[in-house]
């Protein structure tokens, strides 16, 4: 190994538009060369400690406060995991069908905030725009309708949201046993008065997002790309589940690794690796090593590992989406975006499908079982798969607990994703310019990542450059 | 004896009250709303808060413990005493570890709503997070959570007089002053019962029943539509 004293170093620091805090650095060799290129998540909290001695009522109330982005989804997998804690196996119609709901709002506007605020700007304007217009403002100057409809995409979400956890952010709804609340029919009519606009509008987030893949394709398709395995939850019929599942592990070419493990077990198949430059951990299939059992989450592994999607719409971009990579998995980074706009349609359509359902409007919330000392609760948040773990004492205290985030089993595939673009948009060239440093927030963008919950902990992800002599002396430095 | 045989005056108001009534009782009848902490009714008047502090002819006085006499002239909401008022409900909060973002006592909690009342948004003292407060989750229907203990005596005055058990009691002085069961004991060790007064005067989230957490939807706590002291003003005639 070369000795890293002689490289110079290019710090990205902080990373922005993304959710939470990170850096990038890269080193060169005299030749500018590119040697070595990581994305480095600077920050930590320690949720998994301070919910040590809690009552275990409190935990999903408690852990969402990881996050002001997806709370949600940690709200509900904990509450999920507590309904294990409390001897509920099923939840009533009503108390499973509200958590739907609130899961697919939060889908809804997770990922409507994701593609048109935080990545529209690279797809709009190029990688290597004018930063003075490559972001929101430069969107709702030049593209108003698009701004508008990002904005109005998201409200609708956090509206759910509120409707069924009190509050758009860190609501209370999900209890253990089920939920406090049901949906009222005046609020359900509100929803139901713009739905048709909300589909409209997610066809159209679809149609961008697919025709700039297709339409860049070739540029694309290389761009901080790679194979990996794919990680997702799956319904039994092997159709897309966000809320809930058992675990589907596939390789590169589709091949089946595991299928249909209860997620109980997730210990026997996951294991997590830790590394001494990053806060953040690195999980992998265990049957595989951490070597090779690395494996991406998210909107591109879960269309990529499920069968069908159980929405007419969704499934139709679904199997175009397919077509591409003729039915096998797409290993493009870039693909996220096209994914993530067909489970953006996927949700509405969920969303208007549950709306619909006179189960809403039910009184039966709450179940009640036999105390166990565990529970583990998954579901498929907005950027990936989501453990929470939980053992709770005879005081009904919570005394262990666990959590692997979404972003946090996408770690490897980012630094992948970063490895790629500096060695083939940076790596031996004279000058590296912004528009060059944006590449590699382009590919860890793709990904959504929220380095906030990945380790626990707060903040957001801007993002700064310092390049560095091989001495550690700066030689410049970019801020945003 | 008629009903009412004195008048006196708060905060500019004529006031008629009985005789040994307490200005706060009078106050209450007469809808006018002194903020309070410790006092509750059906418990006898502790005064240890000072939450209700008032000026009476011109001095201090706690108007919970302090009775009617004829026409005394009662200051309530003035400046002064709003930001008296407001510095001991800023300093309740600092001296204990209180997490309202995931407490379950959010919304039923009076010093919350007192915080809302006065426009607290943040304490302007330092917070001192104190790390001995721990949790005592050894009775299997009752928790105490000390963090969030502000030292009211409810608990103490509700578990010997409404309950006949004394199950409560302070230990320690000063800083290191705190609630406590039977001397070293834990909670599982006395003789409360989760239907006892005790468990339900709790003015925060120290004394809770398990098992109950966050059933109430955000929109139906007692104070997410009406401050607290609303019911009492409603009698204002």
């Amino acid at each position: 190994m070369q000795d890293t004293n002689d490289l110079r170093k290019v710090v990205i620091e902080p990373v922005t538009r993304v959710e939470g805090h990170g850096k990038v650095t890269i080193l060169l060799d005299e030749e500018n060369k590119v040697k070595q290129a990581r994305l480095h998540i600077v920050e930590f909290r320690g949720f998994e400690r301070f919910i040590q001695g809690r009552p275990y009522w409190e935990a999903p109330v408690l852990v969402q406060r990881l996050c002001g982005i997806c709370p949600v989804s940690h709200h509900l997998a904990a509450a999920k995991a507590m309904d294990r804690i409390v001897g509920v196996d099923t939840l009533t119609p009503t108390a499973e069908k509200i958590r739907r709901l609130m899961h697919y709002g939060q889908m809804f506007q997770s990922h409507s905030l994701h593609f048109f605020h935080l990545a529209s700007p690279d797809l709009l304007f190029g990688f290597d725009a004018d930063v003075a217009i490559r972001n929101v403002i430069g969107v709702a100057a030049k593209h108003k309708d698009l701004a508008v409809q990002g904005v109005m995409m998201r409200k609708y979400g956090q509206e759910i949201i509120r409707a069924t956890a009190g509050k758009k952010i860190h609501g209370t709804g999900a209890i253990p046993g089920g939920v406090n609340k049901n949906l009222s029919i005046a609020e359900r009519d509100e929803f139901l008065k713009d739905i048709e606009q909300m589909l409209e509008w997610s066809r159209g987030a679809l149609k961008i997002a697919k025709d700039y893949t297709v339409e860049n394709l070739e540029m694309l398709a290389p761009f901080g790309s790679f194979d990996s395995n794919h990680l997702s939850l799956i319904r039994e019929d092997g159709a897309m589940d966000l809320y809930h599942g058992n675990l589907r592990a596939i390789d590169a070419q589709g091949k089946s690794i595991f299928d249909q493990v209860d997620y109980s077990d997730y210990l026997d198949y996951i294991s997590e690796d830790v590394r001494d430059w990053s806060y953040m951990k690195f999980p992998f299939i265990k049957s595989i090593g951490p070597e090779n059992g690395w494996y991406r989450v998210g909107p591109l592994a879960r269309v990529n590992a499920c069968d069908f999607i159980d929405t007419p719409e969704a499934e139709a971009a679904r199997k175009e989406f397919m077509a591409v990579t003729d039915g096998k998995p797409n290993n493009l980074t870039m693909a996220y975006h096209w994914a993530r706009m067909i489970e953006t349609l996927h949700s509405i359509e969920k969303i208007h499908e549950l709306l619909l359902d006179p189960d809403l409007q039910g009184t039966d919330l709450l179940l009640k079982g036999d105390r166990r000392p565990e529970g583990v609760g998954l579901l498929e948040a907005p950027r990936g798969t989501l453990f929470h773990h939980y053992k709770v004492n005879d005081d009904d205290q919570v005394v262990m607990a666990n959590l692997i985030v979404s972003t946090t089993s996408n770690n490897e595939p980012m630094n992948r994703a970063v490895s790629k673009v500096a060695m083939d948009h940076i790596s031996g060239k004279a000058e590296i310019t912004e528009g060059l440093l944006n590449h590699i927030e382009v590919a860890i963008r793709a990904y959504d990542p929220c380095l906030s919950c990945a380790t626990h902990a707060l903040g957001r992800m801007p993002l700064t450059v310092r390049l560095l002599d091989h001495e550690g002396n700066e030689v410049a430095q970019k801020s945003t | 004896m008629s009903e009412h045989t004195i008048t006196f005056e708060i905060d500019g108001v004529e006031v008629r009250a009985s005789h040994g009534q307490t200005v706060m009782v009078a106050a209450d009848v007469a809808g006018i709303y002194i903020p309070r902490l410790c006092a509750f009714d059906g418990l006898p008047p502790y005064g240890s808060c000072r939450v209700c502090t008032v000026k009476i002819n011109g001095r201090f006085q706690s108007a919970c413990t302090q009775p009617v006499a004829e026409g005394i002239i009662v200051e309530n909401e003035t400046e002064e005493l709003l930001e008296f008022r407001r510095n001991i409900i800023d300093m309740l909060f600092v001296e204990g570890n209180h997490f309202c973002m995931f407490c379950e006592k959010s919304g039923n909690c009076e010093l919350q709503a007192l915080a809302y009342r006065f426009g607290i948004a943040a304490p302007k003292y330092p917070y001192m997070f104190p790390a001995d407060r721990n949790v005592d989750a050894s009775h299997k229907d009752i928790f105490i959570d000390h963090n969030r203990c502000i030292l009211c005596a409810r608990c103490v005055r509700a578990s010997r007089d409404l309950d006949g058990k004394n199950v409560f009691q302070f230990v320690g002085r000063g800083p290191g002053k705190r609630i406590a069961v039977n001397a070293q004991a834990k909670l599982v060790d006395t003789n409360i019962d989760v239907s006892d007064k005790a468990v339900e005067v709790c003015p925060v989230g120290a004394i809770l029943k398990k098992h109950v957490g966050f059933t109430i939807p955000i929109g139906q706590r007692k104070y997410d539509h009406e401050p607290i002291g609303a019911d009492i003003e409603a009698n204002k005639q």
